[in-house]
């Protein structure tokens, strides 16, 4: 115990807990609620009933009414904790309600109705985490399509930018060819032209190709990164020449080299940016709601955004299915935080 | 304490099942590779022949620079043929040529200062907008960073935990952004909850222009601000020690060693982080759009969205005026990034 004390008091050398220690740490721990807190309560809420969710001031754990089934009904009865006449309390299911007055009896002996005024029961409840709204959700937002869309559309345009932004990186950093400045600029100024300044004549691009309407429409055009050539060119700079030319000798052709020398040493940069292309494409938005206007090609972002215009109030629904387009990424963060942060860090794209 | 360790053993130990996962699947994918190689070497080695080691170049650099030229250097031509053609025909062939028309729509004022005396007031609402946005919310957003990153660089217990928790929200998609935040800004959502539990009064946050306003800054710096944290933090550590214990010997106090040593050293960082930043904020449209769709009326109608709505949402699509628009827009963020590159020139000379 007071290894953990002074270990976790263990500041600044000399003194003890210097007052912008603590500082610092009420800073994290604020930090902490607002970051995590309005994602921890869109999870929370997504399990509660429509019920639940228009109470207010709302609570944070997702709560249900406890039922009985009494001999004698067919449908589970609401249970209520009821103050009687005498100051005593009494647990009892609800048959009917009349106005002010509801008709109770007690589970252990149902043939007796008691009445009392509604004022004098207060619900029993239970924690209760829910999965109605997510598999009514599903059914109703057409889920499974929307996300097979989202997968396509990651997965052909990662590995399409893989390969030809490695590609072209292996060309620009190991051969000295006539026109390779020239490419690198064109690399430089793209980087410079973000898709929000050029949306009408891609669109007509899309157009013409007859990719309008069409997941190819997103797949292509945004596979050539330029922050991704970089990445990998600066990368593949460091691999020395000789060990091309060794290749050479032995009458490998440049795209062997490339395939069986190239590709495995540059893993390491391959993987930060096909978790950035990942990170990109699955949240992508403008693009994909400018391209696709039929519904069943829609993306999750896509659909996701539609869906919550069209129901206005079904909060419940909305909730479960944010929850569940934003569990894939959370799960690669999980998992690959330690890459994605000193990817950033180190390369500062995004 | 406990957690925190749990945690560590937890990084340790997820690559490792990973791998266990992974592992038959790589070898298969290994042996597969082999065999494309081999046709792939089969199919390209005549084409090495003909065009020598050095033309091989080309061919790597080729796919990507098609993309490049097609998706990205052809519309920006196009777009200057969109922004001096009129009607609403997307085939450049069908569009009739109106010269300046469509510039002159956007900037006939009475009062540039007053969108309300300008021929076209929705694009004007929208600059002044986008200003407002990008000047606060990059202001707030880049002052945030920068303490927390300074935070994060101090001597924590559990670091790595308290970054990743910054930086979590940066993954999430502006759609699921919005959602959240719309979730908890509702007229009966969790901020009123307290709200009213404090003894306050309910506001609608999302239906009065100054709160609209406020809370699309609040949730873009939210989303956004773990990445700069991110790169502010790298900066930082790579400021030397031995600096800071110069001052310290000096009797530097902490605010004064910030002084003269973090901020002059962190210019260059800041400098990337201000760039970005401003990139960014001037195309804000992805989290809006879901969030506010705009409103109300069009307090939170930035300059995208209105591209997208003349170009693509409305009835008539007025491509030339959306193209005009977008033009404005690649001028804005030209200057921003010749500004902020000459103000880095003369920094480093200094």
């Amino acid at each position: 115990m007071r290894t953990v004390l002074s270990f976790l008091t263990r500041t600044r050398g000399s003194k003890r807990l210097h007052i912008t220690d603590l500082l610092t740490y009420a800073y994290l721990l604020l930090g902490t609620v607002i970051m995590f807190g309005p994602v921890i309560w869109l999870v929370m809420s997504s399990f509660k009933p429509q019920a639940e969710l228009v109470r207010f001031p709302p609570r944070f754990l997702p709560y249900r009414q406890e039922t009985a089934t009494v001999v004698g009904y067919d449908e589970p009865l609401q249970l209520f904790t009821v103050t009687m006449e005498d100051g005593t309390t009494r647990t009892l299911a609800q048959v009917r309600r009349v106005g002010i007055e509801a008709q109770m009896i007690d589970p252990a002996s149902p043939d007796e109705i008691i009445r009392v005024n509604i004022n004098q029961r207060t619900p029993v409840e239970e924690v209760y985490f829910g999965l109605e709204n997510y598999t009514e959700g599903i059914n109703r937002f057409n889920f499974w399509q929307y996300f097979r869309n989202s997968l396509v559309v990651t997965i052909a345009s990662t590995l399409l930018t893989l390969l030809i932004n490695s590609m072209a990186a292996f060309a620009l950093s190991k051969y000295k060819f006539r026109g390779r400045d020239a490419v690198l600029m064109i690399t430089i100024s793209t980087l410079m032209v973000p898709v929000s300044v050029i949306l009408i004549p891609v669109f007509l691009v899309i157009t013409e190709v007859g990719w309008n309407n069409n997941l190819l429409g997103i797949i292509v055009p945004a596979a050539a990164t330029p922050t991704g050539v970089f990445l990998l060119r600066q990368y593949m700079l460091t691999i020395p020449d000789e060990l091309l030319d060794s290749a050479r000798i032995d009458g490998a052709s440049e795209w062997r080299i490339y395939l069986q020398i190239i590709l495995p040493l540059a893993r390491p940069a391959l993987a930060v940016l096909a978790i950035f292309s990942v990170m990109w494409r699955w949240n992508d938005f403008l693009w994909p709601l400018i391209v696709l206007s039929r519904s069943e090609l829609f993306t999750l972002q896509v659909g996701l955004n539609s869906f919550q215009g069209e129901l206005q109030v079904q909060w419940n629904l909305i909730l479960a299915m944010t929850v569940l387009t934003l569990l894939p990424i959370t799960f690669v963060f999980a998992f690959l935080q330690r890459y994605i942060t000193t990817g950033i860090a180190t390369t500062g794209m995004k | 304490m406990a957690t925190n360790s749990a945690l560590q053993r937890r990084n340790k130990r997820a690559p490792g099942i990973l791998q266990m996962v992974l592992s038959p699947v790589v070898s298969l994918l290994s042996a597969l590779f082999q065999g494309v190689i081999y046709i792939i070497d089969f199919v390209m080695k005549p084409l090495q022949d003909r065009l020598g080691v050095r033309g091989m170049a080309y061919v790597f650099v080729l796919p990507n620079l098609l993309i490049f030229g097609i998706f990205i250097l052809l519309p920006m031509l196009l777009n200057f043929y969109y922004a001096f053609t009129g009607g609403t025909q997307l085939f450049p062939q069908n569009r009739p040529f109106v010269g300046l028309d469509n510039l002159t729509t956007l900037f006939t004022c009475d009062n540039f200062l007053d969108p309300n005396s300008c021929r076209d007031d929705l694009f004007w609402r929208a600059v002044f907008n986008t200003l407002g946005y990008v000047t606060l919310q990059v202001g707030t957003m880049v002052v945030l960073s920068l303490i927390t990153a300074m935070v994060l660089n101090a001597k924590i217990v559990a670091r790595g935990f308290f970054r990743s928790v910054f930086f979590y929200p940066v993954l999430l998609s502006p759609v699921v952004v919005a959602l959240i935040w719309k979730w908890i800004l509702q007229q009966n959502g969790l901020l009123n909850g307290l709200l009213v539990s404090l003894g306050g009064e309910s506001v609608s946050f999302l239906t009065n222009a100054a709160w609209a306003q406020t809370w699309v800054i609040v949730i873009s710096v939210w989303a956004q601000m773990g990445f700069f944290t991110l790169i502010l933090l790298a900066g930082l550590q790579s400021i030397p020690g031995e600096y800071y214990e110069a001052a310290a010997i000096d009797g530097a106090s902490r605010w004064q060693s910030f002084r003269s040593v973090t901020l002059p050293l962190l210019m260059p960082t800041m400098l990337v982080v201000l760039v970005l930043a401003l990139i960014r904020a001037v195309q804000v449209f992805d989290q809006v759009f879901p969030f506010t769709g705009g409103g109300p009326g069009t307090a939170t109608q930035y300059m995208v969205q209105y591209i997208y709505q003349t170009g693509f949402a409305n009835q008539t699509k007025e491509y030339g005026l959306a193209a005009a628009a977008s033009l404005v827009m690649a001028m804005f963020l030209l200057i921003l990034t010749t500004l902020q590159l000459r103000l880095g020139r003369s920094s480093d000379a200094a």
